[in-house]
C-alpha cells in the first residue's frame, strides 16, 4: 500500500503531455495530485491567476520530499513552517490583488553552498555543519523579492568540490533515475530535487560544471551563466574566479524566468557586470535568426560514449534541419583544460578557506594545546578528504618556488583556452557539444580514483576557464533509462540565442516532459 | 681594536591608517575607541561567502600621499592576497598589493637640523587593509580577539635606504606625519597606531681597504619618533659590535627581523630569513584591477594644498625664523589662519607672534580648563581680527602688552573690534607730543637722582634711561608710545647736559 501510493507520488499518475488549461479549467483541486508535474513558469502563473494557491504548492512538494527524499536525499534541509508561511503571504498579495513578483508562490530550493538568513548554510561540510549565515545571499534576497518560497536546502559534494555529491560530509545524493547512480555534482542535490519535482526549481553553482554535469545526468535544464552575470555575494566561495550561480530547472523556460530573477549588477560584488542584464524571456519562442553551431572536433574524440555520441549527433540533424549551419570548429587547448582547471580552482580553494580556522566560526576541535593545534586540528576534523586534498594541491601550487610553474603557467593556459573560444567564434555563433562523456554512473564507482573523478568535467571546465555561458539540456535517454545531457556554449552574454537555441530544440523534443519512473524498483533493490 | 669608518644605511616602511569613514573593502565603520568587536560586519568578520568591494576614498587618500612624496601614480593597479594564519587575521589572507602598487618611485626633502636639505627617494606605496588585535590578559589561559581594527585602510609605504642617521629616519617621520595631516588623510595620533614604523638597517664598514656590509636587519611596529631613533642608535651599535667581535656571523647572517623593548632599550632577535613566512601571493580574484585614468590623477593633484615643508620655506622668507616658521606649520589650521591674516597684508610677524604668544597661551589655558585639546583656530579669532589687532600694533596705536590685554579680551567674545576694546579700556597710546612731552617733565621733575646719574654715570645711563621711561609709562598709565617717550626722554636730557 504504502510502496503503491509512493509510486504513485513520486511518477504522478499520468507522467506525459498533461493538457494544464485543460487541467485547470476544472476545480482546482483536481491539480493537486499533478502540482509536481507543472514548470515553475506554470505555478507562477496558475498562483498568480488564483486558480492554485502558493500554500497547495507548496504542501504538494513538502509531501513529496517527506516521501520520497529519504530514498534519494537531496535536501540538507528543509523549511515547513516557514515555507508554509511564505506560501501564506503569498497566497494573501494574491487574494489582496497586490503586485506579484515572477516567482510569487514558487516552491524552490537552494544549493547548501548559498547563504540565507533561514536555516543553516553548511555547505555539505561538518566544518560549517551548524553555521547560520546572518545574511541572504544576493540571489536569495533577489528570490524572495520576486516571491519565491523556498523549501529547503541541496546536498552538495562537501564545498562543492566533486562531481557526483558523494563528497557530502552528510551522505550522498541519489540519481532519481537510478538510485545506485550518482546524481552529478557538486549541484547534485539540486538536481535530483528538480528531476525527481521535490520543487519546482532550483539554483546551483557552477565551478567546472557542477550545474551542467549533474542536470545532465538527472535530466534537466542547467544554465551557468557568463562570469560576472550573476552576484557571487553569498555563494560560499570555492574558486572565486570561476564560481557562477545558477538556474536548474524542468525546462528552458524556466531557465530563462529565474535567470531574469538572479541576473544583473549588484555593488555588493566587484566582479559583477555594471550593465542591466536581459530580458531572457522576451525572444524566447521565436526562432533564433540563422545561427552557425560549432562542432569542436576536441570534444567528440575518444572516452566519448556511443550511446551520448549518437544523441548529440540526432541534436545536431534536428537543427540542421531547422536552419542552423554547423560548422566544424576546433578548441585545441581543450585537453590542457583539466589540468589549467585542478590548478587555478585548488590554489583559489586553498586561499578561500583558509578562514576556516576554528577561530571564529564553524569547527573547532575539542584536542589542541596550542593554536597550531587549534588550526590543524579543526580543520583535519572539520574537511573531508577531497576538501584537504585541493587545499594541498592549491597551497603547493601557490608556494614561493613553485607558483610560476604551476599557477602562472595554469593562467597563461587560461589565456590560450579563451583565445581558441575567441577564435571558435569567429566562425560561429554557439557551440554544441556533449555535456559529459557518459550517462551517470554507480555511488562508488569513481570515489577511490580522484583522477577519474576528475574527468567527469572534460567538457564542462572550459566554460568556466574562459568565463563564457554554458548551458545543458537532456537530449535523450541511455538504453539503460539513465538521461543524456548536451551543452551549448557561447560568447559572453549570449544567454539569450543560447536559450532560444535550446527552446528550438526542447519544443521538437519532450526528454523533459519525462519524469523519473524507475525509482522504485531501483529504490528497493539498493 | 679601533672602530672602523663605517656608513649607515637606513630604509623604512610606514603604515598609515588612513582616516576613512568606513572600511577598506566595505562599509563598516572605521576609527575611535569603541567596545571590542563594535566596528565589524560580514566582510570584516570574514563571513562565508562575503565579498570585498574597493573603498573609493581610500584610493584618492593613498593617492594624496602618493602625489606629494612625488610618486608615480600607476595607471593599473591590483590587488594581492598575502596568506598567512593568525587570529587577528578572520580571513588568514591580508588584501595587500604586491607587484602593482598604486603609487610607485617618488622622492621628498627633508630639513636636516643643520638647515641643509636632503631628498629621501620613495620605493612605492601601497593600500592594504590592517589586522584586528589579540588581547591576552594576564592570568588568563584564552586570548581575546578584537576586529574593531581589521579591515582598516592602510596605506604602506617603503622608502630607499637613504637615511644616514637615526636622527634622519625620525625626521623623516615627522615630516611623513605632518604631510598626512595636512592633506587630512590621517590625524597622525601616534598613541593610536595611526602611525607604525618599520626601519631596515645596516653598516658599510670601511676596513683594509675593503667595504664589509652587515646583514640587514629590520625591526618591526615602532610608534613613536623616539623609539625609531632609539631602537636605529641601537642596532647601529650591536651591528658594529657583531662584526667587531664575529665578522662572520655580522656578514653572513640572513636578513632578520627584530623587535624593539623600550623598556629594556634593546632589540630582540624575531625571527630570521629561513622561517621566514611563505606569503603565497596571488592575485585576489574577488577584486577587478582598477584602471587609474589621467583625469582622476589631475583631480586629486588639484585638492592638493601647500605642504608642509614649502611652508616653512615660504614663512622664513617672510622675514620669519626657522623656529617661528616651523611651529606655526605644526598644526594646518594655525598656518592657514596665518596665511589668511598675509593675505589681507597683516605684518607676518606680529600676526606671528599673536598666534604664536597670547593665541597659543589662550589656547593651553582652555585645554588645560576643557581636559581636551582646544586648539589655536578654535578660539573664534578670525583672520580679520588678527590682522586688524597686528595692523594697530605695527602703527602703534597700542603697544606689544596692551594687544596681549586686547586678544585675552577677543578670545572672551564680548567684543569683536579690537579697537573698541582698546578704546574701552584706555588701552589706545598717546602719541601726542605736548602730553608726553609733560608726562616726561614731570617725571624727570620727580627723578632727579636718575637725570644725574644718566648725566655722570656713563655706566648707569641705560639704566636709568630705562627707569624714567618705566616712570613716564606709569604715569601714562601704559599709554604713553614708548618709542616717543625715548625720543622726547633723550633730547631732553642730551639737551640739559
Amino acid at each position: 500500500m504504502k510502496r503503491s501510493r509512493y509510486w504513485q507520488q513520486f511518477t504522478g499518475k499520468n507522467d506525459r503531455n498533461i493538457g494544464i488549461n485543460a487541467k485547470v479549467s476544472g476545480r482546482v483541486v483536481h491539480l493537486a495530485g499533478l502540482i509536481h508535474e507543472l514548470s515553475a513558469s506554470e505555478l507562477a502563473r496558475l498562483i498568480a491567476e488564483k486558480k492554485l494557491s502558493s500554500r497547495e504548492a507548496t504542501r504538494a512538494y513538502l509531501d513529496r520530499i517527506a516521501q520520497i527524499d529519504p530514498t534519494l536525499r537531496a535536501f540538507n534541509e528543509t523549511y515547513e513552517t516557514e515555507a508554509l508561511d511564505a506560501a501564506d503571504a503569498i497566497d494573501r498579495k494574491v487574494s489582496r490583488g497586490n503586485a506579484l513578483g515572477p516567482l510569487a508562490g514558487v516552491p524552490m530550493a537552494l544549493k547548501d553552498n548559498l547563504c540565507s538568513i533561514q536555516g543553516r548554510t553548511t555547505c555539505s561540510s561538518r566544518m560549517l555543519q551548524n553555521f547560520r549565515s546572518p545574511y541572504d545571499a544576493t540571489v536569495v534576497s533577489r528570490l524572495a523579492s520576486a516571491g519565491a518560497v523556498i523549501l529547503g536546502k541541496t546536498n552538495l559534494d562537501e564545498f562543492a568540490m566533486g562531481s557526483s555529491t558523494e563528497n557530502s560530509a552528510f551522505g550522498p545524493t541519489r540519481n532519481p533515475w537510478k538510485t545506485t547512480c550518482v546524481p552529478g555534482g557538486s549541484s547534485g542535490g539540486s538536481a535530483a530535487a528538480v528531476a525527481a519535482r521535490l520543487c519546482a526549481a532550483a539554483l546551483g553553482s557552477d565551478t567546472g560544471g557542477s550545474i551542467r554535469q549533474p542536470a545532465a545526468l538527472c535530466g534537466i535544464v542547467g544554465l551557468k551563466p557568463t562570469y560576472g552575470l550573476v552576484s557571487r555575494y553569498g555563494l560560499v566561495a570555492f574558486a572565486s574566479s570561476l564560481d557562477q550561480i545558477g538556474p536548474m530547472t524542468q525546462d528552458v523556460r524556466d531557465a530563462a524566468l529565474l535567470l531574469n530573477v538572479i541576473a544583473g549588477p549588484d555593488p555588493k560584488d566587484s566582479t559583477s557586470w555594471p550593465a542591466a542584464a536581459a530580458d531572457y524571456l522576451k525572444d524566447l519562442e521565436s526562432r533564433p535568426p540563422h545561427v552557425r553551431i560549432g562542432l569542436p572536433k576536441e570534444f567528440f574524440g575518444d572516452g566519448l560514449s556511443n550511446e551520448v555520441a549518437g544523441a548529440i549527433a540526432a541534436a545536431v540533424e534536428y537543427f540542421k534541419q531547422h536552419g542552423a549551419e554547423i560548422i566544424p570548429v576546433s578548441l585545441p587547448h581543450t585537453r590542457y583544460g583539466i589540468a589549467a582547471y585542478y590548478v587555478i580552482a585548488p590554489a583559489e580553494a586553498s586561499s578561500n578557506l583558509a578562514r576556516y580556522d576554528g577561530v571564529h566560526y564553524g569547527h573547532r576541535t575539542n584536542n589542541a594545546r596550542d593554536l597550531f593545534e587549534l588550526y590543524s586540528a579543526s580543520r583535519a576534523e572539520g574537511f573531508g578528504p577531497e576538501v584537504q586534498r585541493r587545499i594541498m594541491l592549491g597551497t603547493y601550487a601557490l608556494s614561493s618556488g613553485y607558483y610560476d610553474a604551476y599557477y602562472l603557467r595554469a593562467q597563461k593556459v587560461r589565456q590560450l583556452i579563451k583565445e581558441d573560444f575567441d577564435r571558435a567564434f569567429e566562425s560561429c555563433d554557439v557551440i554544441l557539444s556533449p555535456t559529459t562523456p557518459d550517462v551517470a554512473f554507480d555511488l562508488g564507482a569513481k570515489s577511490g580514483d580522484p583522477l577519474a573523478m576528475y574527468l567527469c568535467d572534460v567538457f564542462t571546465v572550459t566554460c568556466n576557464i574562459a568565463g563564457i555561458p554554458g548551458m545543458s539540456i537532456p537530449c535523450g535517454f541511455s538504453a539503460s533509462g539513465l538521461p543524456i545531457g548536451m551543452q551549448f556554449l557561447g560568447p559572453v552574454f549570449s544567454e539569450s540565442l543560447m536559450l532560444r537555441l535550446a527552446r528550438l530544440y526542447e519544443a521538437g523534443h519532450e526528454w523533459n516532459k519525462r519524469i523519473p519512473r524507475p525509482i522504485l524498483e531501483t529504490a528497493s533493490a539498493a | 681594536m679601533n672602530q672602523p669608518e663605517y656608513k649607515v644605511l637606513i630604509g623604512m616602511e610606514i603604515h598609515v591608517q588612513l582616516a576613512t569613514a568606513s572600511k577598506m573593502f566595505t562599509g563598516a565603520p572605521c576609527g575611535g575607541t569603541q567596545d571590542a568587536n563594535t566596528q565589524v560586519d560580514g566582510v570584516v568578520l570574514g563571513l562565508p561567502g562575503v565579498l570585498p568591494v574597493i573603498n573609493r576614498r581610500a584610493v584618492e587618500m593613498a593617492m594624496m600621499v602618493g602625489l606629494a612624496l612625488g610618486c608615480r601614480i600607476a595607471s593599473i593597479t591590483k590587488w594581492d592576497r598575502k596568506s598567512y594564519y593568525y587570529p587577528d587575521l578572520p580571513k588568514n589572507y591580508q588584501i595587500s598589493q604586491y607587484d602593482q602598487p598604486l603609487c610607485g618611485a617618488g622622492a621628498v626633502d627633508i630639513t636636516l637640523p643643520d638647515g641643509s636639505i636632503k631628498t629621501i627617494r620613495i620605493r612605492r606605496a601601497h593600500l592594504e587593509e590592517d589586522a584586528g588585535k589579540l588581547l591576552h590578559e594576564a592570568g588568563h589561559a584564552v586570548s581575546m580577539v578584537d576586529l574593531n581594527r581589521a579591515g582598516t585602510p592602510l596605506l604602506e609605504i617603503v622608502t630607499e635606504p637613504d637615511f644616514s642617521s637615526p636622527d634622519e629616519a625620525r625626521i623623516f617621520g615627522e615630516e611623513l606625519r605632518q604631510i598626512c595631516r595636512y592633506l587630512g588623510v590621517s590625524q597622525g595620533i601616534m598613541q593610536q597606531g595611526h602611525m607604525r614604523f618599520e626601519p631596515n638597517i645596516n653598516l658599510h664598514i670601511f676596513q683594509d681597504g675593503s667595504v664589509f656590509k652587515t646583514a640587514i636587519s629590520e625591526i618591526k611596529n615602532l610608534n613613536s619618533f623616539r623609539s625609531v631613533e632609539r631602537a636605529c642608535t641601537y642596532e647601529i651599535r650591536r651591528q658594529l659590535s657583531q662584526f667587531m667581535t664575529d665578522r662572520t656571523a655580522a656578514l653572513s647572517e640572513p636578513k632578520t627581523t627584530r623587535g624593539w623593548d623600550d623598556d629594556k632599550g634593546c632589540t630582540t632577535l624575531q625571527r630570521s630569513k629561513e622561517d621566514a613566512h611563505d606569503y603565497r601571493y596571488f592575485p585576489d580574484p574577488d577584486l577587478v584591477p582598477l584602471r587609474i585614468a589621467p583625469e582622476w590623477i589631475h583631480t586629486i593633484q588639484e585638492t592638493l594644498i601647500e605642504l608642509p615643508m614649502a611652508r616653512r620655506l615660504r614663512y622664513e622668507k617672510l622675514g620669519l625664523s626657522a623656529k617661528d616658521a616651523a611651529a606655526l606649520v605644526d598644526e594646518r589650521s594655525v598656518s592657514d589662519l596665518f596665511d589668511a591674516a598675509v593675505m589681507l597684508h597683516a605684518s607676518p610677524r606680529r600676526t606671528a607672534n599673536l598666534l604664536l604668544g597670547p593665541a597659543a597661551k589662550v589656547a593651553n589655558q582652555r585645554t588645560a580648563e576643557k581636559g581636551s585639546p582646544v586648539l589655536i583656530s578654535d578660539l573664534g579669532i578670525t583672520p580679520e581680527q588678527y590682522t586688524h589687532l597686528s595692523g594697530m600694533m605695527e602703527d602703534g596705536t597700542v603697544s606689544a602688552s596692551a594687544a596681549v590685554t586686547i586678544f585675552e579680551t577677543l578670545c572672551s567674545g564680548e567684543e569683536k573690534d579690537p579697537l573698541v576694546i582698546a578704546q574701552k579700556a584706555g588701552l589706545v597710546q598717546v602719541r601726542d607730543t605736548s602730553t608726553t612731552q609733560a608726562w616726561v617733565n614731570e617725571a624727570i621733575g620727580r627723578n632727579p637722582q636718575a637725570v644725574l646719574d644718566f648725566k655722570n654715570n656713563p655706566k648707569k645711563r641705560q639704566a636709568s634711561l630705562g627707569f624714567l621711561r618705566g616712570a613716564v609709562m606709569k604715569l601714562s598709565q601704559g599709554k604713553a608710545d614708548p618709542k616717543l617717550v625715548g625720543e622726547l626722554l633723550e633730547s631732553h636730557l642730551n639737551s640739559q647736559s
